[in-house]
């Protein structure tokens, strides 16, 4: 199958600091994809121009003509932070892509997937971080998108309730069908989350390895295959000196 | 006053739904102190009756205005003035201050012209005024539009320059057209400092008001200011002042009511009741 999204050779630079260096990645459809890296080394840069709201690179974005079914660009975005409209309802925030004309009934059953089910009148003001991702993410899959970049999204909570995100994305992301893009700097997230693992790094940034994890789902989190494939990998990067 | 304090204190606690209301009382306290005082004051004959009216006197006068038909002719006049002058000079500030936020071309064309103009104390343009447009309406309705302009456009720019990039990316991820973006995140997220301005706007548009009607005017309630002074009548300039006060509190009190609606959303602080 033909990836739905491609990012081809991608050379970024920020006035005179380059910043990406030709990374190359693509997106199956179904697929999850780590993008991993120590801060500051162009992740959410990446991401931006996967995501289209960065014009300004050298390289190729590639997106499958399939995407421009359905509503919407068949992307959604989920930032490091929620980025919610403060003055808009949380039912006004996932429905945001079509304002007057959203389709109540997917918010409905969105907010139900998201588990703030009869929340749909709050202000965002009134929602806890962990809530306010939540609708930040119900906001993202309101388009049907088929491929979801996240940013990042689990940073900002608790570890109990990024632990139930975690799982709330895998479970929507294969109720959906949705491809994955997922940009972290934490490895135990990566590597239960995902199919590969792209490790970005290096000044300017180029893609340092790609690990599989052909471990199939749901995963347990205290299983010992997921620990042995995280060490192993923990010792190549070692001794590769990309840590 | 401590003692007040706690009986009406009292009183709201019996009637929980008046709660609000009842504390409101509060700032009812020094006014109605200081109405006895003149009263007393004058009455005694410690203040002269000629130029200092006692208060009943005052509310006799607003009386007689008010069953003679001249108080509605006045107010009429005014509150026409300051709502035309006033909606005309908020409209042209929003649009104009809108494209001016949104595009650095418009900004690097228009800003320094009304840099300069905005150096002009307003009230300077009387003269210019009533030499070009005559002393009927007119002249009047744009000394308060230039004076209601200003505050607007000024805090809206604020307002959209201080506007959080991240909330426009994403406008521009779900592809929104300009139109779109300053409808749906722009004039939202500076709502704010939108209102702030109205209400800077709303009471410069009560002193604009008086300035144009205590220089020309026939009607109106710095027409009744002046006619007061003309007539030595200080009870008439005391009612109309009152008056102003009134309708000036009441405008406000009715954009404030519209604010604090239309700002429901917004998540700050609100001021303790004792003081931090
Ligand atoms: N608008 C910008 N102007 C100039 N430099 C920028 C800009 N945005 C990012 N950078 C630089 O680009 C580099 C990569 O930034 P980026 O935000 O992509 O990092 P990141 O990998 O997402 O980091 P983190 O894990 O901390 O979020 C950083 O060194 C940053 O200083
Ligand atoms: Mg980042």
């Amino acid at each position: 199958m033909s990836a739905l999204l491609k990012l081809q050779n991608i050379h970024k630079a920020f006035a005179d600091v380059r910043v990406l260096e030709d990374v190359s990645l693509s997106l199956a459809a179904g697929e999850v994809v780590s993008l991993l890296g120590p801060s500051g080394c162009g992740k959410s840069t990446l991401l931006r121009i996967a995501a289209g709201l960065d014009q300004d690179y050298q390289g190729g974005l590639e997106l499958n003509p399939l995407l421009n079914f359905g509503r919407g660009s068949g992307i959604g975005v989920v930032f490091q932070e929620p980025r919610l409209m403060p003055w808009l309802s949380v039912a006004q925030n996932v429905g945001f892509a079509d304002g007057w004309v959203a389709d109540d009934q997917w918010v409905e059953q969105l907010l139900r997937d998201v588990g703030l089910h009869g929340r749909g009148d709050a202000l965002p003001k009134h929602l806890s971080g962990g809530q306010a991702q939540r609708v930040a993410i119900a906001r993202a899959l309101y388009g049907k998108p088929q491929v979801l970049l996240l940013d990042e999204p689990f940073s900002a909570v608790d570890a109990f309730t990024r632990m139930k995100l975690q799982d709330l994305v895998v479970e929507l992301a294969a109720r959906y069908e949705i491809a994955v893009l997922l940009v972290t700097h934490d490895l135990d997230e990566a590597f239960y989350l995902s199919d590969r693992v792209l490790i970005l790094g290096g000044t300017p940034s180029r893609l340092q390895r790609e690990l599989a994890v052909p471990l199939t789902r749901p995963r347990d989190r205290r299983s010992a295959e997921l620990a042995y494939l995280r060490g192993e990998a923990l010792t190549e990067l070692y001794q590769s000196h990309v840590l | 006053m401590g003692a007040l304090n706690l009986v009406i204190g009292r009183w709201a606690e019996r009637l929980p739904g008046w709660r609000p209301a009842l504390s409101d009382l509060r700032g009812w306290v020094v006014p109605l102190l200081i109405l006895a005082l003149l009263e007393t004051l004058v009455r005694s004959g410690v203040l002269p009756a000629h130029q200092m009216p006692a208060p009943s006197q005052v509310a006799q006068t607003l009386y007689l205005l008010a069953q003679s038909g001249e108080l509605w002719r006045h107010l009429n006049a005014s509150l026409l003035r300051v709502g035309a002058g006033f909606a005309i000079g908020a409209a042209l500030a929003i649009v104009i201050g809108t494209w001016v936020g949104l595009s650095r071309r418009a900004e690097a064309y228009l800003e320094p012209t009304f840099q300069a103009l905005r150096a002009i104390p307003s009230l300077a343009w009387v003269p210019l005024l009533l030499l070009w447009l005559g002393i009927d309406e007119t002249p009047k309705i744009v000394l308060i539009a230039l004076g209601a302009f200003f505050p607007v456009y000024l805090a809206l720019l604020a307002g959209i320059r201080n506007i959080d990039r991240k909330l426009v990316e994403v406008g521009r991820l779900y592809g929104l057209s300009s139109l779109a973006l300053v409808r749906r995140i722009l004039l939202p997220a500076a709502l704010p400092s939108l209102f702030t301005g109205l209400r800077g706007a709303l009471s410069l548009s009560w002193m604009f008001l008086v300035a144009a009607e205590l220089i020309a005017a026939t009607r109106g309630l710095g027409y009744l200011l002046s006619d007061g002074r003309e007539t030595s009548r200080p009870d008439l300039v005391i009612a109309a002042i009152l008056l102003l006060a009134l309708l000036g509190k009441l405008s406000d009190s009715l954009l404030k009511a519209w604010e604090t609606r239309a700002l429901r959303w917004r998540d700050s602080y609100q001021g303790g009741e004792d003081g931090a």
